[in-house]
């Protein structure tokens, strides 16, 4: 039985194949668990300026409080230093993940060293095993490794299967992590440093119970988030269409990125969006461990065997609106099959599917400004919505043939950087974008999110509130800064960003108090405060220097649902952040990172 | 007595809220208790099967006890008396469902006792309770 507050920390060290628990309560008493927890295992873990792909670099997950104990608590977070920005790294991911890590009975799990062979490792419940994983590596596919490694590890139903692809093991620097074939700790490359650990899979199960110390207002509370949840909203939007039901309102707003950013709508956008999807291809809903809403969408892609009559192939292929932006709009894709198809190939491959469509979108266009030329893309003419060469480059980008694959494996700004065509590449702080065109607060949390992420400080839900009547920059900021200080606390405890509107500060307060915990809504906020401070802290230890941010030329191009953005503005929003983070964090320009 | 039936298992969609709201009748966070069980055919892509006790008139689980720790229950399946139990495992093994699963903190097994609180969790109509 595990405690209401997580406590126990599992180290496993890759190069001594040793591990062990210590109990860490000091630090989830004071961060809760998740992000607050990992940022401040990392720190302690983690050396100074260490190589991301290195043995020193560190892993965390961490999961939180409410985890197992609430409902849409799914979600796990990864910390690590990332290989594709070279600064702190964080994903977050759902599937079992979440439940499965605490029901084995831990709060975090931190993987440090590397293994000189191939290895997965599962822990199941107080056993870790050291498996050899030589048969399993060099794999085409990630699904196939989640199809053995289901069929020899125990646990079927309350475990994690956590995978990288061949992306991951060739150390592409966007390679991602896939966890029950559908879910992915997608973004800044924590793929990359499962490769460099040597490591192919991690799988922990567990089926424990959780102490509260109020079974009576346990239930109670349960009862009224599990209603808010199935009541609201939330649930029809994000099941019955999903969060693709964005293609459709951003098309609509002009805020859809398309073609490389070259405009922010495209012709085909009711042919690749989520309720044509819905209607024409889906063919199963799913849901994380504990979360009744199910927003995970399965389309069914039939397709026949050219020898063989009426012999087909089935293929099962999870969508979500980002992957459709980066991999369809961005690609000018003409209808959703094709889109589908390149999902399914790039999820195979274990890529970020929001990096890589940004990555084959910048080499789209700087192909037809001859920056670069078909030769060095080893004979693949990318052309907007030409899917059979997009799957080639994709093949390419994991297999190396050229020296331009080789910078496009490492990203959209690196290859730009080298070969030119800055301007148009479409990264920020070395992270390519979302796909949010819609106005200056996007950008700014692109750029300035403590993990980069849009779902963080959500600049997109600010921009689109403001149509209009664009705040003034200090507002903007301040704005994007309360927002994100407060998910540090959601994603601490750590609930799904979509349960946002069901777990406000007041229920979070009332939900922690059956566990022991007795936060006010204050409370909650000056801490979500802190953890902000503590993960930029992090991040500027480890070189970042918000004064160096600058803005691909291309968002200025384009015209936003807030006309076109001027460069001023955005250097206004760029120093009101410099000063907010140098404020927040008490370190000056030469401050504390020492060098 | 009413017992618990699946109406449609192609509905589920793997969310587990129902095994949670069965550990939950003890007033605790988990799954350890669970009477029911989900879990994906290979594949979340290829749907779930949810397990739990068909309510037996003549139950094999009661058959192999050794020590008469499950007594039939009226309207079908068992009812575990814990203080007899000395957690041999067989009424496990004799299930040809699985249905009887089992609690590694206490080494017992955990019998369905068909009261119909997962139901209110179940937010697709799979599960129901038929009287
Ligand atoms: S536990 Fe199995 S054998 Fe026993 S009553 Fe239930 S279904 Fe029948
Ligand atoms: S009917 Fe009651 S005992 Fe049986 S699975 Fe549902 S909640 Fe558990
Ligand atoms: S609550 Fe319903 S949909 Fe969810 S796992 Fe149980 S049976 Fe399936």
């Amino acid at each position: 039985m595990s405690e209401p507050i997580p406590r126990k920390v599992l180290y496993i060290d890759l190069s001594s194949k040793r591990y062990w628990v210590e109990d860490r309560l000091d630090l989830f008493e004071e961060y809760l668990g998740g992000t607050g927890v990992a940022t401040k295992l990392l720190e302690e873990e983690l050396p100074r300026n260490v190589d991301p792909l290195g043995p020193e670099n560190v892993i965390v997950f961490a999961v939180g409080p409410f985890n197992a104990l609430y409902p849409t608590a799914s979600k796990t977070v990864a910390m690590f230093k990332s290989p594709h920005t070279g600064n702190l790294g964080e994903s977050h991911a759902g599937g079992r993940s979440a439940v499965a890590i605490r029901l084995a009975g831990y709060g975090a799990i931190v993987i440090k060293g590397a293994s000189d062979l191939p290895v997965w490792v599962s822990v199941h419940g107080d056993k870790v095993y050291f498996r050899d994983a030589r048969a399993i590596w060099g794999m085409t596919s990630s699904h196939t490794v989640g199809r053995i490694l289901r069929e020899v590890e125990p646990g079927s139903g309350v475990r994690t299967i956590m995978r990288i692809g061949r992306a991951g093991e060739r150390m592409i620097s966007y390679a991602n992590v896939i966890t029950e074939t559908y879910r992915h700790f997608g973004r800044l490359g924590l793929g990359a440093v499962f490769g460099s650990k040597k490591l192919k899979a991690l799988v922990v199960s567990g089926k424990g119970s959780v102490r509260v110390v109020d079974r009576k207002a346990y239930r109670e509370v349960y009862d009224k988030i599990f209603k808010l949840i199935v009541d609201s909203p939330l649930m029809k939007k994000y099941h019955e269409i999903g969060t693709p039901i964005n293609v459709r309102v951003l098309n609509a707003l002009g805020a859809l990125p398309s073609l490389n950013l070259q405009k922010a709508s495209i012709d085909s956008a009711d042919a690749i969006s989520g309720e044509y999807i819905a209607t024409n291809y889906l063919g199963r809903r799913v849901s994380c461990a504990h979360c009744p809403v199910a927003c995970i969408h399965l389309a069914v892609v039939r397709e026949p065997y050219e020898e063989e009559p009426y012999f087909y192939k089935t293929t099962f292929i999870g969508y979500d609106y980002e992957p459709i932006y980066a991999l369809g709009s961005m690609l000018g894709a003409g209808e959703a099959r094709d889109v589908l198809r390149l999902i399914d190939l790039v999820d195979s491959y274990g890529l970020d599917a929001m990096t890589t469509g940004v990555v084959l979108a910048w080499a789209t266009e700087a192909l037809s400004r001859g920056i670069i030329s078909e030769k060095d893309l080893a004979g693949v003419k990318l052309r907007w919505g030409d899917y059979n060469a997009y799957m080639k480059a994709v093949q390419y980008i994991v297999e190396q043939p050229t020296e331009l694959y080789r910078d496009l494996a490492r990203g959209a700004l690196y290859a730009a950087r080298k070969w030119g065509g800055e301007d148009f590449a479409l990264s920020f702080g070395g992270n390519e974008m979302a796909g949010y065109h819609t106005g200056p607060a996007a950008y700014a949390n692109f750029a300035f999110g403590a993990r980069h992420s849009h779902l963080d400080s959500a600049g997109y839900d600010l921009d689109q509130e403001t149509i209009g009547r664009t705040p003034e920059p200090g507002e903007l900021v301040r704005r994007l800064y309360e927002e994100e200080s407060w998910r540090q606390v959601l994603t601490s405890l750590v609930v799904c960003l979509f349960a946002r509107k069901v777990y406000k500060p007041e229920v979070v307060s009332e939900a922690l108090k059956p566990l022991g915990i007795e936060m006010s809504v204050d409370d909650l906020y000056s801490l979500g405060r802190k953890i902000y401070r503590e993960k930029y802290r992090l991040k500027l230890r480890e070189g970042f220097r918000p004064e160096d941010v600058s803005f691909p030329r291309r968002i200025f191009e384009t015209p936003t649902p807030h006309g076109l953005l001027s460069p001023e503005y955005m250097e206004k929003v760029k120093l009101e952040y410099v000063r907010l983070i140098r404020e927040v964090t008490g370190e000056g320009a030469s401050g504390h990172h020492d060098g | 007595m009413p017992r618990l039936v699946i109406v449609d298992v192609d509905k589920c969609v793997g969310c587990m809220s129902c095994m949670f709201a069965c550990s939950r009748r003890f007033g605790e966070g988990g799954l350890a208790k669970s009477a029911i069980h989900v879990s994906s055919i290979g594949g979340v892509e290829r749907g779930f099967k949810v397990v739990v006790c068909r309510a037996c008139e003549n139950p094999p689980c009661a058959a192999v006890c050794p020590t008469n720790a499950l007594v039939r229950r009226e309207g079908g399946g068992v009812v575990l008396n814990p203080s007899k139990c000395v957690g041999c495992g067989n009424c496990a093994r004799a299930c040809p469902i699985g249905a009887v699963q089992w609690d590694y903190e206490s080494m017992k097994p955990i019998i369905c006792v068909h009261c119909g609180y997962c139901v209110n969790y179940c937010p697709y109509g799979v599960l129901s309770l038929s009287r």
